[in-house]
């Protein structure tokens, strides 16, 4: 067996095995998921007081809308308060948001620009509630969602922050109907990382933290563009239990060009990539459980795999083609015209081909049940989405790994 | 221990040995279908063997018989489609030693069908032009890759070229007394051509303009009329 075998199959065995684990999570908390899907809500008697402070830069045309969607919220107003930070934007976000000015329950701040995180932190400053949460203004909000996270810190004082269910909002397009897919499979996934304390990022769009989270590790840092996933990363090493809410729908809008979406998974691959090594440490340390034991190198296999089966699948279609062409140069076109006659006999059997159809079958699994828990339905988009990710992903992988070499920090935008 | 240093090694234990089954099954199941396939082969060369069989018969036979009584020999279509499988197979998950001993049973079937058919030929002035070609390993011999896409091309183009490959280096007695016979060398791809021995490689014009006219501009047949 060359080496080149032995690394296929290898890399092939640990992407098995990351979802053969997150299967197994599955079927061990399937009751669980059930109850926490449920439509059936109790009711909640205790409403914590609650700030979600929303950062904008340059959101004019939605920032309406998500700050409307924050009202709607089934949840006491004078237990919940927004606060919207004009983070120095360069179009007219700031007159939108005079709309709400003077709203009991909204406070308008414009401050230079500086970040997403700066602004994030400067609304923690002037929150004096129980709970903090975050909401990009290009994300809308489900009018019970909050309600179902504040049942969970209710029910479970250990949990420290609560992540939400993320849909893609009004997809027009087949990039945005394959992000949709992409959104419902992460649902699952977030939810077994979940159940095995593992969780890696607190989303951007509605997370909510307890306020002592800030107080006892501080806020949110500088980290390579995914601020959202350093803290993550900062509570798991200090042992904070992050938390998913199957039902709290938040509604993001996703981006509509393959520009736009290269541009913001190499952010967020970058960012996974320097924040994994800027906590190394916890990496493989059964001190922390199942983040630093599966979810982390989960995400290392991943994203090897990625790039390594499409550096060997673009290998063997350029032989294909080199032999192609000599073909025709040699005996010319029309000598080489295949013959279409079916046999068995030259159907792939091989193992790892097999092995293959189980992988691409479990993460159909995982579309299937993350679909479900995000009450979305399953569509043809499917194809899709293995299409279009299968051949554009790998190249932001790439270019991640390779930022990351060179320490070249992507743009946000 | 607290909660979140409540892992399970056990978790981690039974997922590896599920993903160790997946693994086994495919390989399990990829094994038993590639013995499948080698059986099919195996047959088809039982088939090609019978047929080889019927030949010498009817060789025998054609001291008392016409040449029109002498069925059709032509088995190197057959032949060639058992190469072709041969060669995928090769390529696709079958043992070295499998793969050599289909080799060299092909190739004696080969050098079987080439001697009765050229003695038929001569017997009864037959068309057909045989090509013998010897090829080693692609990466020892670039020039046996497109050697081959000619022979290929040949084949398709003239029903009458019969072509016999060999690998020059299967440790055959037959293939060595061949090469011995031919006077092939190291000197490869060589080809050898109604008895004529060129080598190196060889174009898809070059090897058409030693063919015989009738093979390359056949005559249109003509229709047969009863004579009273």
């Amino acid at each position: 067996m060359s080496i080149t075998s032995i690394a296929t199959y290898t890399i092939t065995f640990l992407a098995v095995y990351v979802q053969v684990f997150i299967l197994i999570t599955f079927f061990e908390r399937r009751k669980d998921l059930r109850e926490q899907t449920s439509d059936k809500r109790l009711p909640i008697t205790h409403f914590p007081s609650v700030t979600i402070i929303m950062p904008c830069w340059n959101e004019s045309k939605t920032v309406h809308g998500t700050v409307e969607s924050l009202l709607a919220l089934d949840y006491p107003k004078e237990k919940l308060f927004i606060t919207i930070i004009d983070d120095g934007s360069t179009d007219n976000t700031w007159e939108e948001m005079q709309k709400y000015q003077g709203h009991p329950q909204i406070s308008l701040y414009h401050t230079e620009n500086g970040g997403k995180h700066v602004a994030v932190n400067f609304g923690i400053d002037k929150a004096t509630t129980d709970l903090i949460g975050c909401l990009d203004a290009d994300s809308f909000v489900a009018p019970h969602a909050l309600t179902d996270m504040v049942r969970i810190f209710n029910n479970r004082p250990d949990v420290m922050a609560v992540a939400p269910t993320l849909i893609v909002h009004g997809p027009k397009n087949i990039l945005q109907w394959a992000q949709k897919v992409e959104y419902n499979m992460s649902v699952y996934l977030k939810k077994m990382q979940a159940f095995m304390n593992a969780i890696h990022v607190t989303p951007g769009p509605f997370s909510v933290f307890r306020r002592e989270v800030f107080e006892r590790i501080g806020k949110f840092k500088k980290a390579h563009g995914t601020e959202d996933q350093e803290i993550a990363y900062r509570m798991q090493e200090n042992h904070m239990k992050i938390e998913h809410c199957p039902t709290a729908y938040v509604y993001t809008v996703t981006p509509d060009t393959v520009k736009k979406l290269y541009t913001q998974r190499l952010r967020w691959i970058y960012g996974f990539i320097q924040n994994t090594i800027d906590y190394r440490r916890l990496i493989l340390n059964p001190k922390y459980g199942n983040f630093s034991l599966f979810t982390v190198p989960a995400g290392v296999i991943s994203i090897t795999a990625t790039v390594y089966l499409f550096a060997a699948a673009t290998y063997n279609v350029i032989v294909y083609i080199a032999e192609t062409v000599t073909r025709w140069s040699i005996v010319g076109f029309t000598n080489t015209l295949p013959r279409f006659e079916f046999d068995w006999l030259y159907i792939n059997t091989k193992a790892l081909g097999m092995v293959t159809i189980v992988l691409y079958s479990l993460v159909l699994i995982s579309m299937i049940v993350g679909s479900r828990i995000a009450k979305q339905k399953l569509s043809w988009h499917i194809i899709s989405f293995m299409l279009i990710y299968s051949v554009i992903a790998p190249f932001w992988l790439m270019r991640a790994v390779w930022n990351s070499i060179t320490s070249s920090q992507p743009k946000w935008r | 221990m607290n909660f979140f240093n409540r892992y399970k090694w056990s978790k981690y234990l039974l997922a590896f040995l599920l993903t160790s089954g997946i693994f086994g099954g495919a390989v399990f199941l990829s094994s038993y279908i590639t013995e499948r396939k080698l059986q099919n082969i195996r047959d088809l060369q039982d088939r090609v063997a019978t047929d080889i069989l019927s030949s010498e018969t009817q060789l025998d036979l054609i001291k008392d018989l016409s040449c029109e009584d002498v069925g059709n020999t032509y088995l190197s279509k057959e032949i060639a489609n058992l190469a072709e499988r041969i060669t995928y197979t090769e390529e696709n998950g079958t043992s070295a030693a499998d793969s050599l001993e289909l080799k060299k049973q092909y190739s004696i079937l080969e050098v079987k069908d080439f001697v009765i058919s050229k003695q038929i030929a001569e017997r009864c002035n037959n068309l057909p032009v045989t090509i013998l070609y010897f090829y080693t390993d692609k990466n020892v011999c670039p020039d046996c890759v497109k050697q081959g896409y000619v022979l290929d091309a040949l084949r398709n183009k003239y029903d009458d070229v019969r072509i016999y490959s060999f690998d020059s280096n299967l440790d055959l007695t037959t293939i060595k007394t061949l090469k011995t016979v031919y006077g092939i060398n190291d000197q490869l791809p060589a080809l050898v051509i109604d008895g004529v021995t060129v080598n190196g490689f060889k174009s898809l014009a070059e090897i058409t303009a030693v063919l015989p006219s009738a093979i390359t501009n056949p005559a249109p047949k003509t229709p047969v009329t009863p004579q009273n």
